[in-house]
């Protein structure tokens, strides 16, 4: 076995143009417009890349971002969950009422509210399953049922506050000590490195080729310089807010799930060809069912954290643009609505952007409906990406 | 040995399979031809556990084999390539050819061990991809051809069945699926080739079986046969 078979030659750049027309560009277009946007809005409002925007900024993300992180589940299967708005207030209301009105502890008003979320998306999955609705019409009619669920929980008085030195209120307004954060930077650089050296050793003695050993440096340098950055920037502020902490722990964890497990494999397979998945021996309806099922229990988790960001929950609660939102982060951030095609860091990246957008023009004063125009626009682009993208990857 | 006897099957008013019986030896390419409607899919189907039959069935090694669904045939050693070739466009080779029998620990794939047989078993049947990391999307035909034919491989069969596996292939894309079944047969296993190109039955099979109308209308040695005698069992036109 010489050299050449070993070592994976990177693509030249005939080749690269071959797998951006196939669709693969990866998180490219997100970086690009994420630099766009910080030149952009910092050129004109100073305030923009100042520490303490950008830590609130990472703040307001945790939340969409969380139930962005669920719509990616099922959009993997090329289904769509539009019911993770209302989803996300309902579950928060069943918090509340229990936390603050019945005085249960706020630990397990949390699980009761993760729970009935669960229950919520196996109810939507085993009516796309089992009655074979699409799922378009479920969660459509999910999102009108769980809102009139909420406002019928609520009842007359509308609005819960929740004590502002509660549990569920100080997960948002606690801040990681400097040594902490840097710790965990530290951790997270070591881990990634190390694996990646033993999973490099482990190819290299079963003779598979592995990326060049420059690629690699490369990766993990970067990985260290955009982690120890975002602590530097957060820490000459307030710190890193733990819900950050949350809501990135959560896009690792639910990665590594997808990538490395047989049920992660099977997600990608249905979302590929559904076909081919069943013919394979694949429990196609089982994938759909917990695809649903993660999709409402994020979507619960993530109306906690907006509850938490808030210390209320009222009618409004998982209401307004926080669907279209959730659902706009995942296709910006790369994931295809067709299915299959996508990483759990599009929820992190197409927050990101949208929440910068929405930021920025906020500092300029942008009227309301600017806003919303601007947000139209660079979902439609991300969506026509995408097609396009399609388009070329089917022969 | 496997051998299907005496098959009969029929769907409302259309008997599509009349006692039809068809052996199918290790180390054997046999090429099943007729015209359309002349019973093919209707026999492969019975024998990969797809359709159960009115009457007689699959016997393996002189037994009478019980299959009532494709895992039963699966696990028997049957394995079967469909026209359609039923890849994950979006998934790389490696994850096509071990979908639904991942190797693992406990739920976690073992990445290197599948790469690894991955790459020993197309390199075993001489089958050329640069990159098996790269989506299935990305490789030609031909090649996407010969991963659905070694991802038949991956149980280990005796039988492995190919419906029409060069249709929808240019001329060089076609001589190396040709070359893959040879290979096969090298390997010791039944091959069972469902093939409208005479030209491909020709090069490849080592026995021609023919039916017509649902009925055993001919059985070849290929190297004997000439193509008019096969195109006349085909058609009926002479006895």
């Amino acid at each position: 076995m010489n050299a050449a078979t070993v070592t994976r030659k990177p693509y030249t750049p005939k080749e690269a143009i071959e797998r951006l027309r196939h669709g693969d560009l990866g998180a490219w277009p997100v970086v690009g417009a994420l630099i766009a946007i910080a030149v952009v809005f910092g050129s004109l409002n100073e305030h923009f890349l100042s520490p303490e925007n950008l830590t609130n900024l990472a703040l307001q993300m945790a939340a969409t971002g969380t139930i962005s992180l669920g719509i990616i589940m099922v959009l993997l299967l090329g289904e769509i969950d539009l019911s993770a708005g209302s989803v996300s207030g309902l579950c928060a209301v069943v918090m509340a009422i229990l936390s603050v009105r019945q005085g249960w502890n706020p630990i397990l008003a949390i699980v009761v509210a993760l729970a009935a979320g669960a229950l919520v998306g196996l109810l939507h999955g085993i009516m796309f399953t089992r009655l074979r609705m699409p799922s378009f019409v479920v969660t459509l009619a999910g999102l009108i049922g769980w809102q009139g669920l909420l406002l019928y929980l609520l009842g007359e008085g509308g609005i819960v506050n929740l004590p502002f030195d509660g549990f569920v209120a100080k997960l948002s307004d606690t801040w990681l000590p400097p040594w902490l954060a840097w710790f965990i930077v530290a951790l997270l650089v070591l881990v990634s490195g190390g694996s990646s050296l033993i999973n490099r050793r482990l190819r290299l003695a079963a003779e598979l080729p592995v990326p060049p050993a420059w690629w690699t440096a490369v990766k993990i340098g970067g990985l260290t310089v955009v982690l120890a950055g975002a602590v530097l920037v957060m820490s000459a502020d307030r710190g890193v807010p733990l819900l950050l902490v949350i809501f990135g722990t959560l896009v690792v964890a639910f990665d590594l799930v997808l990538r490395h497990t047989a049920f992660g494999r099977w997600m990608y397979a249905v979302g590929g060809n559904v076909e081919a998945a069943r013919r394979a021996g694949i429990s196609v309806t089982r994938i759909r069912v917990l695809a649903f099922v993660l999709s409402s229990t994020l979507a619960a988790f993530g109306g906690i954290l907006s509850a938490s960001r808030l210390s209320a929950v009222n009618q409004g609660s998982g209401g307004s643009d926080i669907l279209l939102m959730a659902i706009a982060a995942a296709v910006i951030g790369g994931t295809s609505l067709f299915g299959g095609r996508g990483r759990t860091y599009a929820a992190l990246l197409g927050i990101l952007v949208i929440q910068s957008i929405t930021n920025g023009m906020y500092l300029l004063s942008v009227d309301s409906s600017v806003r919303y125009m601007v947000t139209a626009a660079v979902l439609a682009l991300a969506v026509a990406i995408d097609s396009l993208a399609r388009r070329g990857s089917t022969p | 040995m496997i051998s299907a006897k005496d098959v009969s099957k029929r769907y409302g008013a259309v008997q599509a399979l009349q006692d039809v019986s068809l052996d199918l030896h290790p180390g054997e390419v046999v090429a099943l031809v007729g015209d359309n409607g002349a019973g093919k899919s209707t026999l492969v189907k019975v024998i990969a556990g797809v359709v159960s039959p009115d009457s007689g069935g699959v016997a393996i090694d002189g037994e009478p084999a019980h299959i009532g669904d494709p895992h039963d045939a699966q696990r028997l050693g049957i394995s079967t390539v469909y026209q359609d070739l039923a890849l994950c466009e979006n998934l790389d080779v490696v994850a096509n050819l071990f979908l639904g029998s991942e190797l693992r620990k406990g739920s976690v794939l073992s990445h290197i061990r599948m790469e690894r047989s991955a790459r020993d078993l197309l390199t075993s049947l001489d089958v050329r991809i640069r990159d098996i990391r790269v989506p299935v999307a990305m490789l030609s035909g031909g090649q996407r051809q010969s991963v659905a034919i070694a991802r038949a491989l991956i149980g280990e069969p005796r039988l492995v069945i190919l419906d029409e596996p060069t249709a929808a292939l240019g001329v060089e894309q076609t001589a190396q699926v040709l070359d893959l079944i040879r290979r096969l047969r090298e390997r010791g296993l039944a091959v069972l080739l469902i093939s409208h190109n005479l030209a491909d039955v020709r090069a490849v099979s080592d026995r021609v079986v023919v039916l017509r109308l649902g009925r055993n209308a001919g059985e070849f040695r290929t190297a004997d046969a000439t193509q008019e005698s096969i195109v006349a069992a085909i058609t009926g036109a002479a006895a």
